[in-house]
């Protein structure tokens, strides 16, 4: 695949790279930990996954094979912008099959097949603060990480529980990582959470805007927060997917008239094909 | 009804470009807008995209902005994206604005004054009345009267009350300041930090914020001590030379407002200062950013913090509107994953909520 000259090979300069590759080497070494780091403008929006890129730009090699899903579909707008953006600044070769890939850049999902040690996950964060719904003050939440002071995020859950009888936290469902820091899995669903404990591949997190990096190692815990008589349950709709009859996968709920009916289907699209390639061809045998 | 997948994202967005394409464009029997009209006639929108993009280029804001089709949010961010793909080989020296050759230079708190006032051109004193005669093309307007370069030298206002010591002295910054372009804020943020970040902050944002000082909004006094509006010479020491060489001039505006101040337990009642600079022409957001400066000195000056305008952090983290933009114009993209979770999660309350209340409690 031919790359624009014009530009670095994927984009950044190579000074920029080296100051992002440090902050990930911190991130690496103190699991979950927010580093920041000297974010830079993207020609993509703030919001629009500016951290992600700038991780995956600063890992990419030129044998690289990367994969973008938004929403765990590789063919929404956004996915498609930044897979050509890769195309057109590093000329990599890119992939839907989420075992071909050796990155993958996500907003807003895990993958449903387990990654492996070969592989390098990216995730597009907005906000890497855990705490910022409860206390927006970063010099105050930086304290209370230094302190491991979680005890607000807690009783926030124990609030939920009381009023509503679980906890009503759904995605940025917030993890102890390796039993130290409290850490934003990004907006995933809670559905994924459980994924990202002792994963093989290395997780990566960007924060662009907010210009942080934090990192989960290969085969770290990383602990949703529940309670013994409150354990935490990763919540799907409670269907099977229409087109490839899956009954574990998280599911996309697609409203298909307007008189109440609804279908759902896999919100990973190369899960979601593999399986009916699979069951076709057991139909064919 | 079938279920569409969302596919075909890829020619959906090459054919959206398409429109945007030909929208810009507009009515082709008309003529195409150039980039120098747009240097030359719509000045103060290059000015402001070249102070919110933070890069001094006149022809590249007027491409930007006729790429942007006049949105000078996004020209800015076209700027900005431009900018970080520039190498960075070196810092000039603190620009001396007191050198500066002026265009335009009024004072609010002296009738006259060394240098004198000079008005420049201004839209002040002018009728907002709607120029008909502009809308049809006509002859070039006659030149203005021009007077001789008087040879006065025009020292800053503040310098005047320091002399007498009436003017807070700035600590006197020894330390190398921060490059905001390359390190992150921190908080608390140095002066140096805080001033680079509202330089190029959105003019509005700015503007709400320092009229809201004035509206009770924490305790400001200001009064324009100073605006100034010319071109300032950039002087830069190049490593392999080891002596100042001058690079060229950019048009600054600078503007210094005296705030009243009744001492404090460490420091006697005197006049303390809100700084503004902004690239180009742009006195509002220069003003607005003075305002602004005063008001985040609070803490520093042993002042009651309780007015968002005093608040760094609200201050600092939401003027950006490159950041600003990008992150509220983010909720079009899709959402149906967190949203589904939502859904699942509403819908596990509903039904709880409508059990009997004994069995509701958990």
């Amino acid at each position: 695949m031919s790359r624009d000259e014009a530009y670095n090979f994927a984009y950044l300069d190579e000074d920029t790279k080296r100051m992002i590759r440090r902050a990930l080497l911190k991130a690496v070494a103190i699991p979950g930990h927010q580093v920041p780091f000297g974010a830079r403008e993207m020609p993509l929006p703030y919001g629009w996954g500016t951290g992600g890129i700038q991780v995956t730009a600063a890992v990419l090699g030129p044998r690289d094979v990367l994969k973008v899903i938004d929403q765990g579909a590789d063919d929404t707008t956004n996915a498609v912008s930044i897979r050509r953006f890769f195309n057109r600044v590093a000329g990599v070769e890119t992939t839907t099959h989420t075992r071909d890939a050796t990155i993958i850049q996500t907003r807003h999902r895990i993958p449903e097949a387990a990654l492996t040690e070969a592989q390098v996950i990216v995730y597009q964060v907005p906000m890497p603060e855990p705490l910022f719904k409860l206390e927006p003050r970063l010099a105050e939440t930086r304290r209370m990480h230094a302190l491991s002071d979680y005890g607000l995020m807690h009783v926030k859950l124990y609030e939920d529980i009381a009023r509503h009888g679980h906890i009503a936290t759904s995605y940025s469902y917030p993890v102890m990582v390796d039993e130290r820091y409290l850490m934003s899995p990004s907006p995933i669903p809670a559905f994924d959470n459980p994924k990202m404990h002792r994963m093989a591949a290395l997780q990566l997190f960007g924060a662009g805007r907010e210009k942080r990096i934090y990192a989960v190692p290969p085969y770290t815990d990383v602990r949703s927060l529940d309670f013994e008589d409150h354990p935490f349950r990763p919540h799907r709709a409670d269907a099977c997917c229409e087109l490839c009859g899956s009954g574990s996968s998280y599911l996309d709920e697609v409203v298909t008239d307007d008189r109440g009916g609804r279908m759902f289907v896999c919100s990973d699209t190369d899960y979601c094909e593999s399986r009916q390639a699979g069951n076709a061809k057991e139909e064919a045998a | 009804m079938a279920y569409v997948a969302v596919k075909g994202g890829e020619r959906a967005i090459g054919n959206a470009h398409a429109w945007l394409a030909e929208t810009r464009r507009g009515d082709t029997t008309l003529a195409e807008l150039e980039v120098p009209q747009i240097v030359q006639q719509l000045s103060l929108a290059v000015d402001r995209v070249m102070a919110e993009g933070s890069c001094y280029d006149r022809d590249l804001a007027a491409l930007a902005i006729k790429q942007s089709k006049g949105d000078l949010i996004e020209a800015a961010f076209l700027l900005r994206a431009y900018r970080t793909t520039l190498p960075r080989f070196g810092y000039s020296t603190p620009l001396d604005t007191a050198a500066m050759r002026i265009r335009r230079r009024v004072s609010a708190t002296y009738k006259d004054l060394p240098g004198g006032q000079v008005l420049g051109p201004t839209f002040d004193y002018t009728h907002r009345l709607l120029d008909f005669a502009l809308a049809a093309a006509g002859e070039p307007p006659a030149p203005a009267p021009e007077a001789p370069a008087g040879d006065t030298e025009s020292p800053r206002v503040t310098e005047l009350l320091s002399r007498e010591g009436l003017m807070r002295r700035e600590d006197d910054a020894t330390a190398e300041p921060a490059d905001l372009t390359r390190q992150p804020l921190a908080f608390p943020a140095a002066r140096p930090t805080r001033l680079q970040n509202l330089a190029r902050g959105d003019e509005g944002f700015l503007l709400g914020l320092g009229y809201s000082t004035q509206r009770g909004y924490g305790n400001s006094h200001p009064f324009v001590g100073e605006i100034r509006h010319g071109t300032v010479t950039i002087c830069l020491t190049p490593p392999e030379l080891g002596f100042e060489i001058e690079i060229g001039e950019i048009a600054v505006t600078e503007c210094q407002m005296v705030n009243q101040f009744h001492g404090s337990r460490s420091e006697p009642p005197q006049f303390t200062r809100g700084y503004g600079l902004v690239l180009g022409h742009g006195e509002r957001k220069a003003m607005s950013m003075a305002l602004v400066d005063r008001a985040l000195q609070a803490g520093d000056l042993g002042e009651d913090r309780t007015a968002p305008a005093q608040d760094e952090e609200f201050v600092l983290l939401h003027s950006d509107n490159v950041e600003a933009t990008g992150f509220v114009e983010h909720l079009k993209l899709p959402h149906y994953v967190d949203f589904q979770s939502e859904l699942e999660v509403v819908r596990r309350m509903r039904a709880t909520a409508t059990l009997q209340p004994e069995q509701a409690t958990p």
